[in-house]
C-alpha cells in the first residue's frame, strides 16, 4: 500500500477500533488468533461487518453480513463510495490535503448507484447503505481482507477499491484506522520483506532504483538486473514457451496449489530439471529430478519470520532435524558453493545482520531486541526505535510528509469463468479451521473436526438436484472433472458452491489459471461448474 | 486489559502486613502482594483471564471488612490495611485446601502439597473417600436433589476419565471447578462456548450441552482450556498416553519459543520436546499476539514434523541425493 | 456468533411454546430454516442478536410449562432464537430445580420437606407418600409424580404443596394443609383445591399500616386500590419531585427488610447520583428463605402498592425500567402481579406518561425457577440476565454496577411497600414509629408450633414473646423449646431469650438476626437435631457451587451433622465439633455471598445454645447393638 507492502495496523488496534470490516475473509477459521483480537474489539463495543458470498463463521458474528455475489467486490466498494459522497460523509479535509486524483475517482463511482450495485452484488441496497453509513460515521474503522479479495482476475483493482474507501473517509494513518491484508501463510509477509518479489530487494527496495541496486551490488559483489523477474504464473507461461526449463522449488507444492492442475502437472513434467527442497514427499516432489530433504523451519532451525502486523519474530530450533534433513539456509549455501560462491557457514543471525545492514526498515531490529520485545514491527530504522504501531501517520502531518496518496478509479468486471446454462453454478474455494493449504502438514494429525473433502452446496441446490448429504457427484468445469461427496450447508445459497483444496480431491483440476495481470494471482475464487448426479454403478469409474 | 499504563496511573498507597507499598491505581491486592514477594497461593487465578475469585484460596484480611476478601480480584484502595497471615486467613486457606484435597484428585496441581503443609491441611479428617461415581452419574445430577450422605465417607467428584477424541482427555476427578476452561473457551479467548458450568452446588460440573461428547459439541479443539487448566483435569492425549505408559519425564524435557508455521498471524508457540520428539505445544500468556491462546493447528498440528517420509529423509526420494556428494556444475 | 448445534431439532409444540413468549423470529437465520431468496444475501446478527439473553429464563419456562421438560431440540431452538451457545443455555437451565431434562410427567406435586412443615408433621406425610406414591425424587415416565421440595413459602398453611400441570393450558396452584389424600387426588387429576388468601390474623386492627389493605381491598381492582388511598403517594411524589422523595426517604431511616438492613434512602440517592445510564429498579420478590411468606401475601393481596412504590423509586432515582423477580413457586402471586401490571398500564399508571406527569416507566415480571440463591441480589441479576444465578463479588455494588452492569436499586417487597406511606405522611412521621435504630413497622412470619401462624405487623420494639403470644402461643400443655429467627440462614433463640426486643440491635444482643422476619416456634415435641440435619441438607442443595468454601463446606457440614445425628463419629466428639466450627468459619469468612456466609449460622447457634448431640460418641467406642 502506498509503497511498502504490508498491513497498516497492528492487532492491538483492532481491539480498540469502532468498526471492523472483514472483506473476503473468514478470519474466524483461517486466522483464528487474529479473530481473537477482533472478538476483543467486539466485546469492547466495535461493530463488525463481514462481506463474503458465504455466511461464514465470521459472518455469523457480524452486525451486518453482506452476501455478495462472487467477484462483485469492486462494484460494492464503488457503491459504498458513491453512497458516502451522496450523503456528504466523506472527509473533505483529508481528501484535499493528503490525496490525489479525487475528482477522477468521484466521477468513476457515479454510475455505481445502490440499485446498480444491488443488481451486481445481490446485496440489498439497504444493507449496502447501512455499511456505507456505518463506515463513514465511525470514528475509527479498519478493513481487513484475505484471499476472497486477492484470488480474482482483478485482485489488485479490488484492493485499490478498498483503499479508496479508506482515503475517502480519512480512515488510514490513525490509531485503529487502516487497511490490512491478512496473510494466508506464515511468512508471506517475511518473503516480501526479504525481496522475494520479482522487482524488489530486501525491504521493498526497487530493483529499478539504481542507488538501491548499487548498495546491494557492493555488498554482494555481483550485478543485479534492473529488470523485473518472473511471477509464478509467468514462470508457467515461460515453461509453456520452452523458455524456462529448470526449476528450484523450495517448500512449495504447485501441483496441488496451482489453478488448472492438469496444465501445471503437464508443464512441470516437461521441465528438464526440477529440484524440490521440502520436508516431505509432496505431489510436486514426486515429479522432481532431485529432492533435497529440508529441516522443518519453524522448529528445527533458527531465523525470523514476519507476520501480518509487520512484526518480525524469532523462530527457534527446539529439535534436531531427522536423518539427512538440513536447514534450508545450509542447503542454499551448499548450492551456492557448488555454483562457485563460498558463503561459508552463516548462522541465521549472520544473515539477519546482513539484512539489517541493507534494509533500512529492518535496521533497528537486532536479535537481542527481537528477543526482549517479542519481535518488532517494521519500519524500525534504528535501535532506539520502538517499531511502528501503524503506518502512514505522515498523511495527517500538516503539510503531508512525502507523497500524497492517490485515488485510483477502478471498474467492476465480472469473473472470467462465466456461469451459463452448461455450467450454472459458481464454485468458490477456501480453507477450513483445522486444515491448511495443500494438507502437507495438517494431514498428519487426528483432527476430530476433519471430514472428507466435499462439495458444499445450499439446501436449495441439493433439493433441486435431488441430492442428499454425502452423495457422490461429478463436478465439472470447463477444464476438468472431479468426483466428490456433497455436503449441505445453509451458509451457501442457490447457485453457489464451495470446496477446499486441503485433501486428496484435486480441486484445482476445476479452477481457471487466468491471473490478475497486476499480481499474478489466479482466480481461484470463481469457477463455473456443473453438478451431475451419478448412478451407483459409475462410482467405480470415478478415478479421474 | 489489566492495569492502565503505569506511566499515567495514579499511585495508591496501602499496607500489607504492616509494610507500606505504592501500586498503580487499578491494581489488585494480589499484584500488590506479589510486588512485596508475599507468597500468596492461587488456583483459579491466571494473568490472561478475568478473575472469577471462585477458589478463595487467596483470601486476605482487610481491616474494616466483615469477611475476608479475595486478593486476586479486589482492587486496591488508598489506606487499605491488609493481613495475609492472620489466624483467620490461615484457617480459611487451610480449609479451602483441605476441602479440595478431600474431594478432588489434586495430585498434579503444582505447589498444592507445599501449600497444604504450610497451612496444616489434613484432608483425611473427613474420612475415607466415597466410592467414585459411575460414568454419567454426575452429568445427570439434578439441581436441588442431592442424595444425602450418611457422612461416613467423604463425598468426592471422582468419576471415570472421559476420552472421546484423539487430541485431549478430560479427567473431571481432577476438576476443582476453577472456571478457567470455561473462560478460555468463552469470552476471555476462544468465544466458542462449547463448555459451561452445569448443575448446582457440589454437583456443579463442566459440561457440554446435555453432556454430549466433544465431537458432537461446539468444541473446535483449540486446546485453550488445556492451556489454562491448573490440575491436569484437561490433558493432551500425547501427555496422557505417555504418563499412562510411564514415559512422561519433565526432567528430560526441553522447550523453546518459536513461531507457528501455519497462517500469517504469527503465534508464538512454546514447543516442549522429550528425546528430540515434540510432546506438547503451549503459548506464553504474556505474548501479545496470542495472550497464551492458540488454534487447533498451532496446538495440535505438529505431528507432520515427526512423520517424515523415510525416503525423503535419506535423500533417496527420486534417486540418491546427498548434497555433499553431488557435483553441481558452475554456471557457464 | 458461530454457534454449533447438535442434530436435535424442536417439535412443533416446543417451537410454538417458545414463539409464544419470544414472538415470531425477525430473521429465518435464527430459526434454523433460512428461506432461500429473502435472506440469502444479507443478515443481521452481532450485538443486537446477542443482547436478547435475558429472555432465556422466560423461554425455558415457556417450554417447561407447555411440555413439562426441556428437550435437547427445544434447548437448541431457544439457543438459536436468542443467539446463546447451547452449552451455556444448558448450564443456565440445569441450575434450576424446576427444570427437567428428561421426559417428566406433566402433573407434578411438589411437597415441602422443609422446617415449618416438618414442625407440624410433614415427615409422616412424606413417609406415607414414599410408601404409596414413589420416592419423591426426579424420575422419568408416568402421568404424574410427586417431588420433595424446599420451603414453598406457605408456612402459615403447613404442610404445603405446589401442583404444577404442564400443557397447552398450564395449571399451577398452591396446595395448603397437604395430606397424602390430597396429593393422591392431585396426582390422579383433581384440580382447584381451593386456595384463596385469607384475612391476616390481625385483620381489623386499626394500627395496621403495611397490612391494612390485605384481605380488605380487592387485589384485582385498581379502582378499589385507588378508592383505598392508592396512588395518592405517587401524586405527592410528583409534587415534591425526586429530591423531595429522596429527602423523605432519608428522613424515614427506613432500613431494607431483605436481611441486610441497609438504609433505603441512601441506596436510592446513590443510584440517583450515578451518571451512567440507564438506571434500573429491581424488586426482589424471590422470597425463598425457609419460613418466610410475607412478601407472597403482600403480592397476592396488595399488588398495586408494589407498583406504586416502584414507580416512586423510579421517579426519585430516575430509573428507566423496573423488574419484579418473583420466585417460581408462587403461582397466585405471579398471576396477581401480572394482572396488576396490565391494569396499571391500562390506567396510565405505567407507560410513557404516567398520570399525565411525563414520567416514562414500566415494569416487567420475571419468574425464578427454583433456586434459593437467586434471592441474593447479584445472583438475581445474573439470573434475570440469563446467566447462571451465581453471585458476583462485591464491590462493585449494585448501585454502581447492578442489573446489566448499570446502576440499580434492588429492594425487597416489604421494603418497598413502606414507601407510599413515607412519601404521603413524611419521613419524620414514619421515623417516629418504632425505635431509634429501627423505625417503622415490621412484618413477621410467625410459624411452626403456634396456634395462629401467619404474617404479623408490629412496630419495632415488640418482644419475641409478645409476637408469639399475638400468634396464640404454643398449644396448651406444650412449651417453647426453641425459636428459629431469620430462617435457615438465621439463628436460634432459647426460651430464656424471649424477652429480647425485635429490633436490629435487640437481635444482635442475643446473637440472632431479624433476617427476613421469620419467627419459627418449635415446641418440645420437635426433634431439633433433625431440624439441623434438614438445614444442612438445605444448604447443600441450594449452594450454587461457585466458590469452594460453600460448595464443599455445605457438603462437609451436612456429612458431619449426619454423623452427629447418627452418633457415628470419625473422631472424638471434640474433634468433630471443632471440625464443624472450622467448616463454619471458612464458609462465613471466605464464601463469596451471604448464602455461604450464613450456611453455618443456625447450626452454630444451635450448638452453642441448645444441648444437642450430647451423647455422641465415636463409632468405635460404642457398644455393638
Amino acid at each position: 500500500m502506498f509503497g511498502a507492502g504490508g498491513g497498516t495496523n497492528s492487532y492491538e488496534e483492532v481491539e480498540h477500533t469502532d468498526l471492523i470490516v472483514l472483506w473476503g475473509s473468514n478470519a474466524r477459521e483461517t486466522h483464528p488468533i487474529f479473530f481473537h483480537h477482533v472478538l476483543k474489539g467486539i466485546h469492547n463495543g466495535a461493530k463488525l461487518y463481514v462481506i463474503d458470498p458465504r455466511r461464514t463463521a465470521s459472518a455469523q458474528w457480524a452486525d451486518g453480513w453482506l452476501g455478495v455475489n462472487v467477484g462483485s467486490d469492486i462494484a460494492l466498494a464503488n457503491a459504498i463510495a458513491r453512497e458516502i459522497l451522496v450523503d456528504g460523509l466523506e472527509n473533505r479535509t483529508f481528501i484535499d490535503r493528503a490525496t490525489l486524483n479525487f475528482e477522477e475517482y468521484r466521477k468513476s463511482v457515479e454510475r455505481y448507484t445502490l440499485d446498480y450495485a444491488q443488481e451486481i452484488t445481490g446485496v440489498p441496497a439497504a444493507a449496502i447503505r447501512e455499511l456505507a453509513h456505518a463506515y463513514a460515521r465511525a470514528d475509527r474503522a479498519m478493513i481487513c481482507w484475505t484471499l476472497g479479495i486477492t484470488e480474482h482476475h482483478n485482485a489488485v483493482d479490488s484492493v485499490v477499491g478498498i483503499i479508496n474507501l479508506a482515503l475517502l473517509t480519512g480512515k488510514v494513518g490513525r490509531y485503529g484506522c487502516g487497511v490490512n491484508p491478512l496473510r494466508g501463510q506464515n511468512n508471506v509477509q517475511g518473503g516480501g520483506d526479504m525481496g522475494a518479489i520479482p522487482d524488489r530487494l530486501a525491504g521493498f527496495q526497487s530493483t529499478a532504483d539504481a542507488a538501491a541496486r548499487e548498495k546491494f551490488e557492493k555488498a554482494w559483489n555481483c550485478t543485479i538486473s534492473p529488470e523485473r523477474g518472473k511471477r509464478l504464473n509467468e514462470m508457467f507461461d515461460a515453461m509453456e514457451e520452452g523458455e524456462l526449463t529448470a526449476l528450484y522449488c523450495i517448500g512449495e507444492n504447485p501441483v496441488v496449489s496451482e489453478a488448472d492442475r492438469h496444465r501445471a502437472v503437464r508443464l512441470l513434467e516437461g521441465l528438464e530439471h526440477m529440484v524440490v527442497q521440502d520436508i516431505s514427499l509432496t505431489q510436486t516432489a514426486r515429479l522432481a529430478s532431485v529432492v533435497l530433504p529440508a529441516a522443518a523451519g519453524w522448529v528445527e532451525s533458527d531465523g525470523t519470520v514476519t507476520n501480518s502486523e509487520r512484526r518480525v519474530q524469532r523462530v527457534r530450533k527446539v529439535i534436531e532435524p531427522p536423518g539427512n534433513a538440513r536447514d534450508d539456509m545450509w542447503i542454499v549455501a551448499q548450492i551456492a558453493k557448488r555454483l562457485g560462491r563460498d558463503w561459508g557457514s552463516p548462522t541465521a543471525q549472520d544473515v539477519w545482520d546482513e539484512v539489517r545492514s541493507l534494509s533500512p526498515m529492518h535496521a533497528g531490529m537486532s536479535y537481542e531486541r527481537l528477543e526482549q520485545l517479542n519481535g518488532l514491527r517494521w519500519p524500525c530504522p534504528d535501535e532506539n526505535d520502538p517499531g511502528a504501531l501503524f503506518l502512514h501517520g505522515r498523511l495527517w502531518a500538516d503539510p503531508v510528509e512525502g507523497p500524497k496518496a492517490p485515488f485510483h478509479a477502478v471498474e467492476y468486471s465480472a469473473p472470467l469463468d462465466a456461469v451459463d446454462a452448461q455450467f450454472p453454478l459458481l464454485l468458490t474455494t477456501g480453507r477450513r479451521l483445522d486444515s491448511y493449504n495443500s494438507g502437507v502438514a495438517t494431514g498428519e494429525y487426528s483432527s476430530p473436526l476433519r471430514r472428507v473433502e466435499a462439495l458444499e452446496i445450499s439446501p436449495e441446490e441439493a433439493a433441486r438436484h435431488g441430492l442428499s448429504e454425502g452423495e457422490i457427484v461429478a463436478v465439472s468445469s470447463r477444464r476438468g472433472k472431479v468426483f466428490v461427496p456433497v455436503h449441505i450447508d445453509r451458509a451457501l445459497r442457490e447457485g453457489l458452491a464451495f470446496m477446499t483444496f486441503h485433501f486428496d480431491v484435486p480441486t484445482n483440476v476445476l479452477t481457471l489459471d487466468t491471473v490478475d495481470p497486476k499480481s499474478g494471482t489466479a482466480e481461484f475464487k470463481a469457477t463455473a461448474i456443473r453438478i451431475d448426479k451419478i448412478g451407483a454403478g459409475s462410482l467405480a469409474a470415478a478415478g479421474d | 486489559m489489566s492495569v492502565s499504563d503505569p506511566g499515567f496511573a495514579r499511585q495508591v498507597t496501602l499496607q500489607i502486613d504492616e509494610r507500606s507499598i505504592d501500586v498503580p491505581e487499578g491494581s489488585t491486592i494480589l499484584e500488590a502482594c506479589r510486588a512485596l514477594a508475599v507468597d500468596t497461593p492461587t488456583l483459579c487465578y491466571l494473568e490472561n483471564l478475568t478473575p472469577v475469585n471462585a477458589c478463595r484460596v487467596c483470601v486476605v484480611e482487610l481491616e474494616g471488612s466483615r469477611t475476608l476478601v479475595p486478593a486476586c480480584s479486589r482492587k486496591v484502595e488508598g489506606g487499605m490495611k491488609i493481613k495475609t497471615d492472620s489466624e483467620r486467613v490461615r484457617t480459611s486457606r487451610k480449609m479451602v485446601l483441605e476441602f479440595l484435597g478431600s474431594s478432588v484428585d489434586v495430585s498434579l496441581v503444582s505447589d498444592f502439597s507445599r501449600q497444604m503443609q504450610r497451612y496444616g491441611s489434613n484432608p483425611k479428617r473427613y474420612g475415607d473417600a466415597a466410592k467414585p461415581a459411575l460414568a454419567g452419574t454426575r452429568d445427570g445430577a439434578v439441581a436441588g436433589h442431592h442424595h444425602a450422605s450418611d457422612g461416613q465417607t467423604a463425598s468426592t467428584v471422582a468419576q471415570p476419565v472421559k476420552i472421546d477424541n484423539e487430541l485431549y482427555v478430560r479427567d473431571y476427578s481432577k476438576c476443582i471447578l476453577c472456571y478457567k476452561c470455561v473462560e478460555a473457551c468463552g469470552t476471555d479467548a476462544q468465544n466458542t462456548f462449547a463448555i459451561a458450568v452445569a448443575g448446582r452446588g457440589f454437583d456443579a460440573r463442566i459440561s457440554t450441552e446435555f453432556a454430549v461428547e466433544l465431537p458432537d459439541s461446539a468444541c473446535v479443539y483449540c486446546g485453550n482450556c488445556i492451556g489454562v487448566c491448573p490440575t491436569g483435569a484437561l490433558m493432551f492425549s500425547s501427555e496422557y498416553e505417555m504418563r499412562d505408559a510411564g514415559t512422561w519425564d519433565e526432567n528430560k524435557q526441553v522447550s523453546a519459543d518459536t513461531i507457528c508455521s501455519y497462517c500469517g498471524v504469527g503465534c508464538t508457540l512454546t514447543v516442549h520436546a522429550q528425546d528430540n520428539k515434540i510432546v506438547k505445544v503451549t503459548s506464553p500468556a504474556d505474548q501479545d499476539v496470542t495472550h497464551g491462546h492458540l488454534c487447533i493447528k498451532g496446538r495440535f498440528g505438529w505431528q507432520f514434523v515427526q512423520q517424515r517420509d523415510p525416503s525423503v529423509l535419506d535423500g533417496l526420494a527420486n534417486g540418491p541425493v546427498v548434497l555433499d556428494d553431488v557435483e553441481v556444475p558452475a554456471p557457464a | 456468533m458461530d454457534l454449533h448445534y447438535t442434530q436435535a431439532t424442536e417439535t412443533p409444540h416446543e417451537r410454538a411454546a417458545v414463539d409464544a413468549v419470544l414472538g415470531p423470529a425477525d430473521s429465518t437465520w435464527s430459526t434454523g430454516d433460512r428461506r432461500a431468496e429473502t435472506e440469502s444475501h444479507s443478515a443481521h446478527a452481532g450485538h443486537a442478536a446477542r443482547s436478547q439473553r435475558d429472555r432465556l429464563l422466560p423461554a425455558l419456562h415457556a417450554v417447561a410449562r407447555r411440555i413439562g421438560w426441556i428437550s435437547e431440540g427445544a434447548l437448541n431452538y431457544i439457543s438459536r432464537r436468542l443467539t446463546i451457545p447451547p452449552a451455556e443455555a444448558y448450564g443456565v437451565a440445569s441450575f434450576y430445580a424446576l427444570f427437567a431434562f428428561e421426559p417428566r410427567p406433566k402433573t407434578v406435586v411438589h411437597v415441602c420437606e422443609d422446617l415449618a412443615c416438618k414442625a407440624v408433621g410433614s415427615d409422616a406425610l412424606i413417609a406415607e407418600l414414599e410408601r404409596t406414591a414413589g420416592p419423591g425424587e426426579p424420575q422419568c415416565g408416568g402421568a404424574s409424580m410427586w417431588l420433595r421440595s424446599p420451603c414453598l413459602g406457605l408456612c402459615e398453611r403447613a404442610p404445603a404443596g405446589l401442583l404444577t400441570v404442564a400443557g397447552d393450558e398450564p395449571h399451577d396452584e398452591p396446595l395448603e394443609f397437604v395430606t397424602a389424600l390430597r396429593v393422591a387426588a392431585a396426582l390422579e387429576g383433581k384440580r382447584d383445591f381451593g386456595f384463596a388468601p385469607t384475612q391476616p390474623p390481625q385483620h381489623g386492627d386499626p394500627s395496621l399500616r403495611l397490612l391494612r389493605r390485605v384481605g380488605t381491598v380487592d387485589p384485582a381492582s385498581l379502582d378499589a386500590y385507588r378508592a383505598a388511598g392508592g396512588f395518592r403517594a405517587l401524586r405527592r411524589a410528583f409534587d415534591i419531585g425526586a429530591l423531595g422523595v429522596l429527602r423523605e426517604m432519608t428522613a424515614s431511616k427506613l432500613m431494607g427488610r431483605g436481611g441486610a438492613a441497609f438504609p433505603t434512602g441512601r441506596k436510592w440517592e446513590a443510584v440517583a447520583r450515578e451518571p451512567e445510564r440507564p438506571h434500573f429498579i429491581v424488586c426482589n420478590a424471590d422470597e425463598s428463605e425457609p419460613g418466610t411468606f410475607k412478601d407472597r401475601i403482600i403480592m397476592e393481596s396488595d399488588p398495586f402498592a408494589l407498583i406504586e412504590a416502584m414507580t416512586i423509586a423510579a421517579l426519585a432515582a430516575t430509573c428507566d425500567f423496573g423488574y419484579i423477580y418473583i420466585r417460581g413457586e408462587y403461582p397466585l402471586a405471579t398471576r396477581r402481579i401480572e394482572h396488576a401490571l396490565e391494569a396499571a398500564r391500562a390506567h396510565g399508571m405505567l407507560g410513557d406518561d404516567i398520570m399525565g406527569r411525563g414520567l416514562r416507566f414500566d415494569i416487567e415480571l420475571r419468574r425464578g425457577a427454583g433456586a434459593y440463591i437467586c434471592g441474593e441480589e447479584t445472583s438475581l441479576f445474573n439470573s434475570l440476565e440469563g446467566y447462571r444465578g451465581e453471585p458476583r463479588n462485591k464491590p462493585p455494588f449494585p448501585v454502581q454496577k447492578g442489573l446489566f452492569r448499570k446502576p440499580t436499586i434492588v429492594n425487597n417487597v416489604e421494603t418497598l411497600i413502606n414507601v407510599p406511606d413515607i412519601v404521603l405522611h413524611g419521613g419524620d412521621a414514619y421515623a417516629a414509629i418504632g425505635v431509634a435504630d429501627s423505625t417503622g413497622t415490621k412484618l413477621f412470619c410467625v410459624c411452626g408450633n403456634v396456634a395462629k401462624p401467619g404474617v404479623y405487623e408490629v412496630a419495632f420494639g415488640a418482644t419475641l414473646r409478645e409476637l408469639i403470644e399475638l400468634a396464640g402461643g404454643v398449644a396448651a400443655g406444650h412449651r417453647v423449646q426453641a425459636v428459629l429467627l431469620g430462617g435457615a440462614a438465621g439463628a436460634f433463640a432459647t426460651p430464656d431469650e424471649l424477652d429480647a426486643p425485635l429490633t436490629f440491635a435487640g437481635m444482635r444482643a442475643i446473637k440472632a438476626t431479624l433476617g427476613s422476619g421469620v419467627i419459627m416456634v418449635f415446641d418440645e415435641t420437635v426433634d431439633l437435631e433433625a431440624m439441623l440435619v434438614r438445614i444442612a441438607a438445605f444448604f447443600r442443595d441450594e449452594s450454587c457451587g461457585q466458590c469452594v468454601p460453600c460448595r464443599v463446606g455445605t457438603v462437609r457440614q451436612q456429612e458431619l451433622l449426619a454423623r452427629l445425628a447418627a452418633r457415628r463419629l470419625h473422631g472424638s466428639p471434640d474433634e468433630e465439633r471443632s471440625l464443624l466450627a472450622e467448616i463454619g468459619q471458612v464458609m462465613r469468612d471466605a464464601s463469596i455471598c451471604g448464602l455461604g456466609q450464613t450456611a453455618s449460622s443456625a447450626v452454630e447457634s444451635a450448638l452453642a445454645k441448645l444441648n444437642l448431640f450430647s451423647s455422641a460418641v465415636p463409632v468405635d467406642e460404642r457398644t455393638p447393638v
